[in-house]
């Protein structure tokens, strides 16, 4: 039983280990600003993803029980991952270097980012009780 | 008197169980503690939150999440061979524009994060007015693909969950 779960810890360690390397190999390899953002993506999900299932089953072979914790690392993870993400593609867009091959919105307002127009002074959210 | 004390009933839920996540045992007194978390996180933070969100069918969202977290494991791989095995002037980066239906801001940020999430595609802008996201692909030799994927696969089914 230990050996069998010492198997699996070491596969899961390995594969996030893996996925970790070819994130940052992808900061180096890709080259464009952009291009380089999708690196990272990958390692905080399936790479942290395994590595912490890893350390979830290690708590059952050293006898503290299987532990939770890391169960609300991966939900924090899975929540604000996105939101750095989301801030730097910006930076991208307002320094200005993709200028002319961002394809424009269709609607009425630009993109957020380089939006002029003024905003509401009170956001119309839906009411409470609807 | 139920709706004033408990202004967000999903988010008191949510907090009762990060609690026992964090002290990682289940005992009387951990319960105490959470249910407290539970009521006043959620009435110190309502000024933020005014309105409550609309949420049809739990079980589908749960079923959401664990279509997502498979789609992450796919795309992971799809993307690693990009990454370590495709020659770099083959890579066909793209920006598409989505068009969205959702209303709901609590939809749009969920669907936007799951974007992202799954590896190949970033959710880079908003337009003003909600209606448009752009998002920025890493290999997309046919654009229009991707995106009608993106409505079929998650925006079809956050509208049946959040409206």
């Amino acid at each position: 039983m230990t050996f069998a779960l010492d198997i699996i810890l070491s596969i899961l360690l390995v594969v996030g280990g893996l996925f970790g390397l070819t994130g940052s190999y992808g900061l180096i390899r890709l080259k464009d600003r952009m291009q380089r953002l999708h690196a990272p993506t990958k390692a905080s999900t399936v790479g942290l993803g395994t590595a912490l299932l890893a350390s979830m089953f290690h708590g059952l072979m050293i006898g503290t029980g299987f532990s939770w914790q890391e169960v609300l690392v991966m939900i924090f993870i899975f929540v604000t991952a996105p939101i750095t993400a989301n801030y730097l593609s910006k930076v991208h867009l307002q320094s200005r270097h993709y200028d002319g091959q961002t394809p424009a919105t269709g609607v009425s307002r630009d993109w957020a980012t380089f939006d002029q127009q003024p905003e509401d002074p009170e956001p119309r959210l839906p009411s409470r009780d609807s | 008197m139920f709706r004033r004390l408990y202004p967000h009933p999903y988010l008191s839920l949510f907090l009762v169980l990060t609690w026992f996540l964090l002290v990682n045992q289940w005992k009387l007194g951990s319960l105490v503690m959470a249910i407290f978390l539970a009521t006043v996180i959620p009435l110190l933070t309502a000024p933020y939150w005014p309105h409550r969100p609309r949420l049809n069918s739990m079980p589908a969202l749960l079923s959401y999440v664990l279509l997502v977290v498979w789609d992450v494991i796919v795309a992971n791989v799809q993307v690693a061979k990009i990454v370590l095995f495709m020659p770099r002037d083959r890579i066909q980066s793209a920006w598409i524009r989505v068009p969205i239906e959702l209303k709901s801001p609590e939809a749009i940020a969920l669907l936007a994060g799951t974007i992202t999430m799954t590896p190949g595609t970033v959710t880079a802008d908003m337009s003003a007015c909600g209606r448009v996201l752009l998002i920025h692909s890493l290999h997309a030799p046919d654009p229009d693909a991707i995106r009608d994927d993106i409505k079929s696969r998650y925006e079809s089914r956050l509208k049946r969950i959040f409206e």
